[in-house]
């Protein structure tokens, strides 16, 4: 296994630059999620780590080696794809064997290693199977065996879990996650869908336009966001957004949205009368009828555990809050909102840019 | 709008059934989900009462009308897919108009702006009108799918999976403004999906499908709160509810015959041990933002709880864990209740 480190990385296709001025490492045995939307330039990097594009200028080094320009083969990594393709004549264990039959590995020997990583896998059941009979969870985990086989210094994942339906992505995000404390695996995976980056990696890199917007660990990007951007990206349901007009100066410990004031944490950062924009976390929110601060219930999405209720606040700001589903709220009601200080994000509206408080200059508690 | 009833509904394919003895009422009004995976009878059960599938056995009732042996058209049913078809070479406009114009449904053209003009606004997109098709956004292409459902106002609109196709952002305002939209125009809906949160959320009454059966029909809270069986208990709730073998906790009364405990991450109480009493190890932590989800290993079992963030609980440590509001089950999934 082995680092990755990947230095001003760029890429362009014509006039379009794909990948910006990238980068990041990815540390030894480290599960690192590429994230971001359609278009973002996850998927390019990723695939210029993997020797399938090359860049346009900077460096990508495996270990201590340089692999800028080297041939994919050359590179000691394996790729998964999102469309698992798997030889439908052969059967599993075929499958698996063939990148090590294929480099010229002994078939007493191959046989040791796809029985190994079929073990890992638990699909020892699995091994003398057509792979035309099998689940799309299977099919995904003879493509991971055939990738583990080789026991590469990485693994690279290109939204593999994209192509099956919700409930299933759940209980492979937690078999995946398992696998790799299991192998301890250099990994990077690529995908659209925060839940999988939040609930699987150590790090991610969230992407916009080509650019890292945010690199960090899950909770820290959850909880500081640099961006209305990744505030928005990150949650389900996102970030919600009170906007208001205001100037605020280093020390400042309210804002004052409609006549009301507002506790956050310190403000370090400073600035002029402007369009700003309060963060607030939908846990963060609370209904209290004794609040100033009023709303509109728009609606109540019952969800078991908890309750996601829709406001919209006087000032016209759409808000989610997550509350205890037991709190009886019907549309049309009127209600006070309360936030909880030590969690709220200050943005300034132009830039998109968090204002920077307490919060991330050695992390508040509210 | 009208009551929907289906009584004794069977519908096979060759050997297959695909829905069962089904009996079931929509009332007028209700929007009422059925829930349950691939292969469950959901979109079979939906074609019945369209009439584009015949049943075996069974009535459908339609505002109190048999319109069991009764074709398609003369229904007043209307569909939406989980593929939202437009007409590409049609504006937003003449899309929405379309059924309107439909050679059984034709209405004067006054009445149709109007009704279009309406619906737009309903669905936000008033200032689309003019575009093609093709120049709309995922989001604003299943809004006018839907709102070509709702410009016409038939006795019940059926739809299957109609958000399935949008990525989870859009998914989760639709299923806000399709609630609303309901309630706005007071619309009968038959829905059918997998998806666990578009159920909860959106239904007056939840009905869980199995193998072509209807397993329990009620409230969300009450199916939540309530489950039959361990395969309805399973289906709601995220994270899953945790099934824990009784004879890990002796002390726990149970009734007669319960082999299983189920119980919501919301009733499991974690506390670091301090005592050496511990039933329990923390395997694992999953950092979800909002909210932490602890997996406890006790004996061979894992039970999944959400957890603050501030309670100190780190992998490795040795925990009690309590079990609060406990459902039973017997070894044949079914719920046993006290007394």
């Amino acid at each position: 296994m082995a680092e990755i480190r990947i230095e001003h990385l760029q890429k362009a296709f014509g006039d379009f630059i794909a990948v910006r001025d990238s980068t990041f490492t990815v540390r030894n045995g480290e599960f690192f999620c590429l994230l971001g939307p359609s278009g973002c330039g996850k998927t390019t990097t990723l695939r210029m780590i993997a020797g399938l594009e090359l860049p346009t200028s900077g460096r990508i080094l495996l270990g201590d080696e340089d692999v800028t320009f080297k041939r994919a083969s050359q590179r000691d990594i394996a790729f998964v794809f999102q469309l698992f393709a798997l030889y439908p004549h052969m059967n599993v264990r075929a499958n698996m064997a063939y990148p090590l039959r294929s480099q010229g590995m002994l078939r007493k020997d191959a046989q040791t290693r796809v029985e190994e990583a079929a073990r890992i896998l638990r699909i020892e059941h699995l091994l003398d199977r057509p792979v035309s009979g099998l689940s799309s969870g299977d099919r995904q985990r003879v493509a991971l065996g055939r990738a583990i086989v080789r026991e590469p210094l990485a693994f690279l994942l290109d939204e593999p879990l994209g192509a099956m339906d919700a409930e299933f992505r759940d209980v492979m995000c937690g078999e995946l996650r398992a696998l790799h404390d299991r192998l301890q695996a250099t990994t990077v995976y690529v995908t659209h869908d925060q839940l999988e980056a939040m609930a699987m990696a150590d790090t991610i890199a969230l992407m916009n336009h080509g650019v890292v917007e945010q690199l960090g660990t899950p909770q820290d990007i959850y909880d500081r966001p640099v961006s209305l951007f990744v505030a928005d990206f990150i949650g389900s349901p996102p970030m919600s957004f009170l906007p208001f007009r205001g100037r605020v100066a280093p020390g400042d410990r309210t804002v004052r949205v409609d006549s009301v004031d507002i506790a956050l944490p310190e403000v370090h950062e400073g600035s002029a009368d402007a369009e700003l924009v309060l963060g607030v976390r939908p846990e963060h929110i609370e209904l209290s009828d004794d609040s100033p601060l009023r709303a509109e219930v728009v609606d109540a999405e019952y969800m078991g555990t908890t309750q996601i209720v829709t406001l919209n606040t006087v000032t016209g700001a759409s808000m989610k809050a997550r509350i205890p589903a037991h709190i009886c709220v019907r549309p049309g009601e009127s209600t006070g909102i309360k936030f909880r200080p030590g969690q709220l994000s200050l943005f300034d509206k132009a830039s998109g840019r968090a204002l920077r408080t307490a919060l991330h200059d050695g992390g508040a508690h509210g | 709008m009208a009551e929907l009833v289906m009584t004794g509904v069977t519908k096979r394919f060759g050997a297959t059934v695909a829905v069962a003895d089904l009996t079931l009422t929509v009332g007028d009004g209700e929007f009422l989900v059925l829930l349950g995976p691939t292969g469950a009878g959901k979109t079979t059960t939906l074609r019945v009462v369209a009439g584009l599938e015949r049943p075996d056995a069974g009535r459908v009732l339609l505002g109190g009308r048999d319109v069991t042996r009764e074709p398609p058209a003369a229904r007043d049913t209307t569909f939406v897919f989980q593929q939202y078809s437009l007409y590409p070479h049609l504006t937003v406009y003449d899309n929405l108009a379309f059924p309107l114009r439909s050679p059984a449904h034709r209405e004067p053209e006054e009445r149709i702006r109007a009704r279009v003009g309406e619906i737009a606004r309903l669905l936000h997109i008033e200032d689309k009108l003019a575009n093609r098709a093709t120049e709309l956004s995922g989001g604003q292409m299943q809004r006018v799918a839907i709102g070509r459902a709702l410009v016409r106002r038939p006795s019940i609109y059926l739809m299957d999976e109609p958000l399935s196709s949008l990525d989870a952002k859009l998914r989760a305002e639709f299923r806000v403004e399709l609630k609303r939209i309901q309630r706005e125009v007071g619309a009968t809906i038959l829905y059918v999906t997998h998806d666990q949160t578009e159920a909860m959320t959106m239904a007056t009454h939840i009905g869980v499908l199995d193998q072509g059966r209807l397993v329990q029909i009620g409230s969300p809270r009450a199916i939540y709160a309530d489950p039959i069986n361990t395969y309805v208990a399973t289906r709601l709730g995220s994270p899953a509810i945790n099934l824990v073998p009784r004879r890990l906790y002796p002390d726990i009364e149970a009734p007669a015959g319960a082999t299983t405990i189920g119980v919501r991450t919301e009733h499991v109480r974690i506390r670091r041990s301090t005592n050496g009493s511990a039933v329990g190890r923390v395997k694992w932590i999953e950092h979800l933002g909002d909210q932490n989800h602890l997996h406890v290993t006790i004996a061979d079992t894992d039970v999944v709880t959400l957890c603050d963030r501030d309670a100190g609980v780190v992998v490795g440590d040795a925990v009690d864990v309590e079990l609060t509001a406990p459902l039973f089950f017997a070894a044949n999934g079914e719920r046993v209740r006290a007394g």
